[in-house]
Parts: C-alpha cells; sequence; structure tokens
C-alpha cells in the first residue's frame, strides 16, 4: 500500500514539474515578447538594420517561397481535377485552387517555408552571439540588444511576409493556371475568369492577416530561442532545432485558430 | 578615499551551483588590480556583476561610493559608459568590419564617418595593428589580432574604468608584453582604473599594483604585487608557482 502511495506521489512530482516547467516557459516567452515589443516602439530605432532583415527574410526567401507555391498550385490543380472528375466537377479546379491557395496553402507553406530558412538562420545567429558574449558586449557598449538585434527582425518579419505570401499566392495560382490551360484543357482566358470570380476580399485579407502573424512567429521563435542559448556549439544547434520546431507548430496552430475564427461562422 | 569600485558581500548562484560566496572586494581610484585563481572560479562572473550584466543574489556594488545594484534603464546605460570591457573571446561582432567595431560606443551601429575611422586606425596602431586591417572583418583576422582589435574597441570611448578578462591568453609571449605595456601605461598616463583577471603570472607581474586570489567564490588573500612570491598562503603558493600538487585540488574547481 505504501509502496503503491509512494508511486503514485512520484509520479504526480512529475507531472507537476512537467506542468510547472512548461508554465516556466510561457512566461518567459512572453517576457521575452512584451520586452521585445515595448523596445521596438521606443527610441533609438535602426533603420539599417530593418532594411537589412528585410532583405534578408523577404527578398532572399523569394526563390523557395516562389517554386514551392508553383509546384503545390500545379498539382493541386492536377488532383482537384483528377478528383473532380469522380462526380462531374471538373470544372470546379480554377475556383477551388484559388480558394486553396489563398486562404490556407500560400501563407502555410509559405510561413513554413521562410521558417525554415528564417528562424533557423536567426538562432544560429544569435545563438552564435550569444555564446562568443558579442550579446554582453553590446550591452557594455550601451546598446539594448532588444532594440539593435531583437526589434528589426521581428518587424522586418512583420511586414515583409504578406507581401511574399501576396506574391507566392499569385504564383501558386500560376501554377494551377499553367497545369489547367496546358494539360486539362481549360481555356486561358475562361480560367482567369473564373479565378477572379471566385476569389473573395475576404479571402486575401484573411491570407494576410496569416502572413503578417506567421511572420511574426517565425521572427520570435528565431529570436527567442537564439538569444537564450548556452553552451556552446552544441547549444546552438538545440536553439536552431527548437527555433524551426516551434516555428512550424505554432504557425500551424495559428493558421488553425485564425481558420476557424475567420470561415468557421 | 572612497574605493572605485567595492563589492560588498556578493553572492551568485546557477542552480544549486554557489560560484561567489560573500565576496569583498575594492579597487582604489587609479590602482591596476588583477584577480588570480583557477579556471571556472567565478572570476568573469564577478566582472558580469559589477556590469550590471547579470545580477547579483545578494550583495552590493558600489562606484564611487554610490549603490549601482539595482540601477535601471537610463541611469543603467549612464553608468555602463563608464567602463570598458575586453572579453576573453574578444566578442567582436563578426556583421561589421574592424573600424565599425572599434568605433561602436559612439555610432551605435549606425554608419560612423571619416573621423571616427581615423581615431580607430589610431587606436589600431596603438595595440600595435597595422592600419590595413581597418576594413577587414574579424573572422579574417587571427585570434591574437582579434583580441587586439576588442581592447582598441575597450578603450576607445576613453571609460574611466577598464575590465581585462585574460587580455594576454592566446598571444604569443611577444604580443602579450605589448598589451601588458598598453595596460601599464593606460594606468599610469590616463588614470584609469584597471581590473585585470588573468591566470598569466607574467602578466599579472608587470601590471597589477595589487593582486587578490579567487578561491571557491571568495577572495582568500589581497595584497601588493611584490608580496605575492611571499604571500604565506598556501593556495596563492600553489597557484603563482603553477604547482599541480597543494591545497588546490584540480578535482574541487567549481565551475
Amino acid at each position: 500500500m505504501q509502496t503503491l502511495l509512494k508511486d503514485l506521489l512520484s509520479v504526480l512530482i512529475r507531472i507537476g514539474s512537467v506542468v510547472l516547467a512548461g508554465l516556466g516557459a510561457v512566461g518567459r516567452l512572453a517576457q521575452f515578447t512584451g520586452r521585445a515589443v515595448g523596445r521596438a516602439v521606443l527610441p533609438p530605432y535602426y533603420p539599417a538594420r530593418l532594411v537589412e532583415q528585410m532583405l534578408i527574410i523577404g527578398y532572399f526567401s523569394l526563390p523557395v517561397v516562389g517554386l514551392t507555391a508553383l509546384f503545390t498550385g500545379a498539382a493541386l490543380a492536377q488532383q482537384i481535377f483528377v478528383g473532380g472528375s469522380r462526380f462531374n466537377a471538373e470544372s470546379t479546379v480554377p475556383a477551388v485552387t484559388v480558394i486553396a491557395i489563398v486562404r490556407e496553402l500560400g501563407p502555410v507553406l509559405g510561413g513554413l517555408m521562410v521558417a525554415g530558412r528564417v528562424s533557423s538562420a536567426m538562432a544560429a545567429e544569435l545563438g552564435t552571439m550569444r555564446v562568443t558574449e558579442q550579446i554582453d558586449a553590446l550591452t557594455t557598449l550601451r546598446t539594448d540588444p532588444y532594440q539593435y538585434l531583437i526589434a528589426p527582425r521581428l518587424l522586418a518579419a512583420l511586414i515583409v511576409m504578406p507581401l511574399l505570401v501576396l506574391v507566392s499566392n499569385v504564383i501558386g495560382v500560376f501554377g494551377g493556371y499553367l497545369i489547367g490551360t496546358e494539360r486539362l484543357g481549360f481555356n486561358a482566358a475562361n480560367y482567369l475568369s473564373i479565378t477572379s470570380q471566385y476569389l473573395e476580399g475576404d479571402d486575401v485579407t484573411s491570407s494576410m492577416v496569416k502572413a503578417a502573424v506567421f511572420g511574426f512567429i517565425i521572427a520570435l521563435m528565431g529570436c527567442y530561442n537564439g538569444f537564450h542559448s548556452s553552451g556552446g556549439a552544441a547549444g546552438v544547434g538545440r536553439a536552431t532545432t527548437n527555433a524551426v520546431v516551434s516555428a512550424f507548430i505554432l504557425i500551424l496552430l495559428a493558421n488553425l485558430i485564425i481558420t476557424v475564427l475567420v470561415f468557421g461562422s | 578615499m572612497t574605493p572605485k569600485i567595492e563589492l560588498i558581500g556578493i553572492s551568485k548562484r546557477f542552480g544549486r551551483k554557489v560560484v561567489l560566496d560573500e565576496l569583498n572586494l575594492s579597487v582604489m581610484p587609479g590602482e591596476s588590480l588583477v584577480v588570480i585563481g583557477g579556471s571556472g572560479t567565478g572570476k568573469s562572473v564577478m566582472l558580469k556583476c559589477i556590469l550590471g550584466l547579470l545580477r547579483p543574489d545578494e550583495g552590493q556594488v558600489l562606484v564611487d561610493g554610490q549603490d549601482v545594484t539595482r540601477l535601471r534603464g537610463r541611469a543603467r546605460t549612464a553608468y555602463r559608459s563608464r567602463f570598458g570591457m575586453l572579453f576573453q573571446g574578444g566578442a567582436l561582432f563578426d556583421s561589421l568590419s574592424v573600424w565599425r567595431n572599434i568605433t561602436f560606443a559612439m555610432t551605435q551601429g549606425r554608419r560612423g564617418n571619416a573621423r571616427q575611422r581615423d581615431l580607430a586606425i589610431e587606436l589600431l596602431q596603438k595595440v600595435g595593428l597595422d592600419a590595413a586591417v581597418a576594413d577587414l572583418r574579424p573572422s579574417e583576422l587571427s585570434g591574437g589580432m582579434q583580441k587586439r582589435v576588442a581592447l582598441a574597441r575597450a578603450i576607445a570611448a576613453k571609460p574611466e574604468i577598464i575590465f581585462f578578462d585574460e587580455p594576454t591568453t592566446g598571444l604569443d609571449p611577444i604580443r602579450a608584453d605589448v598589451i601588458n605595456d598598453l595596460i601599464v601605461s593606460l594606468v599610469r598616463d590616463l588614470g584609469i582604473t584597471a581590473l585585470t583577471i588573468t591566470h598569466d603570472m607574467a602578466s599579472a607581474r608587470k601590471i597589477a599594483h595589487r593582486v587578490a586570489m579567487l578561491y571557491n567564490g571568495k577572495i582568500i588573500w589581497d595584497g601588493p604585487r611584490d608580496l605575492i612570491h611571499s604571500s604565506g598562503n598556501p593556495y596563492v603558493d600553489q597557484f603563482v608557482n603553477g604547482r599541480a600538487e597543494g591545497p588546490i585540488k584540480t578535482g574541487q574547481l567549481v565551475r
């Protein structure tokens, strides 16, 4: 009886410590976010750093995000055609493609690709700066690392992601258009007119909101994990992995929440 | 006379590990104090507590008699402008060129002008480096050169107090001596207060007015440089003579 009680207690202790650790992590992240956002609005500002980050996050992500959208849009159109033909609904290809791309696949796949590229790079860069004492050096040289390192990254991702997803949506629809007109026998003008007919303002708005939220998540996870890394090269490696994995999960979760909020009712 | 820096009962723990244990230490204005101690005895932690990079769990840091332990915001930024710090690994910003690293305290990471570039070159010459390195990236320099650039950065804003975290580690004996001479002249000619951490005894003998030894989170001995070989303290004796045998067990060193 006593050993049973002891076992039960040890299980409870373990559960408790996991819950506490989880809550602690959420608290630290919230504190970090609050501090970063708070310092981002206060001077001094670093416009050159902002532009640099916008280039890194946005411009240099264009090829990978564009290719992802192109291939996905094309494959999607092909699948909708095959699936739709089972109940004579082949003509829905342009409409379903544009809605699926703009509402879901454009922002989500774009977000995941940028997270893979950018969150990891941010975590590795800031993590290396942390373990080589560069962040401490910044502080002793009277520069606030939140303002100099974190704020430009958060702001740049927030601004650039909607633009990137806008381009990615257009390319995704174009991928569907290519398959539709070149392989599936759609008339080009007809395809485009159906596309524009079925696309609504809300679709685009929700796409842009998602993109901005994902951009924030991408930069936040990269910065948070990098900023708090410790323990040399292995620590930086861990921070990089954590940044990408947590950004992926949070993007998919945020996507679900926004989709339910916007389209659920 | 009021000490420039005074540490009163500073304790710092990481988890269960006690790194600093009610440490007391003071540095007088214009004095060059060298703190010696084994690797991982908390010497760097002590410097970071003074700079406010780490918050001590207990105790007070006084600078010119004023408690600076709880400073926040602008007051803390202003406080930091009185310090220069040479980090152990240099901690140069690898995204910026050498001259922009050196002038960072003035430019705060912004573009910087020709006058500041000239200042950087002047400082480079002071630490024994050629003007040609000004436009290189830190990653293009050897470890020893990086260290000297970091030293130039630490003294660029003419701070009144400079911390040197192992300034000669990784340098050959001749270059190390150039750095030693520079530290001596900073103290003698400019009247700065210097606090140096090192285990290079040749360097300590050259730059120190006074030497203190940190062991197990406390200062266990503290005296003028000339008494370092006749301290009568077995720990200090073992350390300055670099003997494996003695009261300091290498397995005991706390990180």
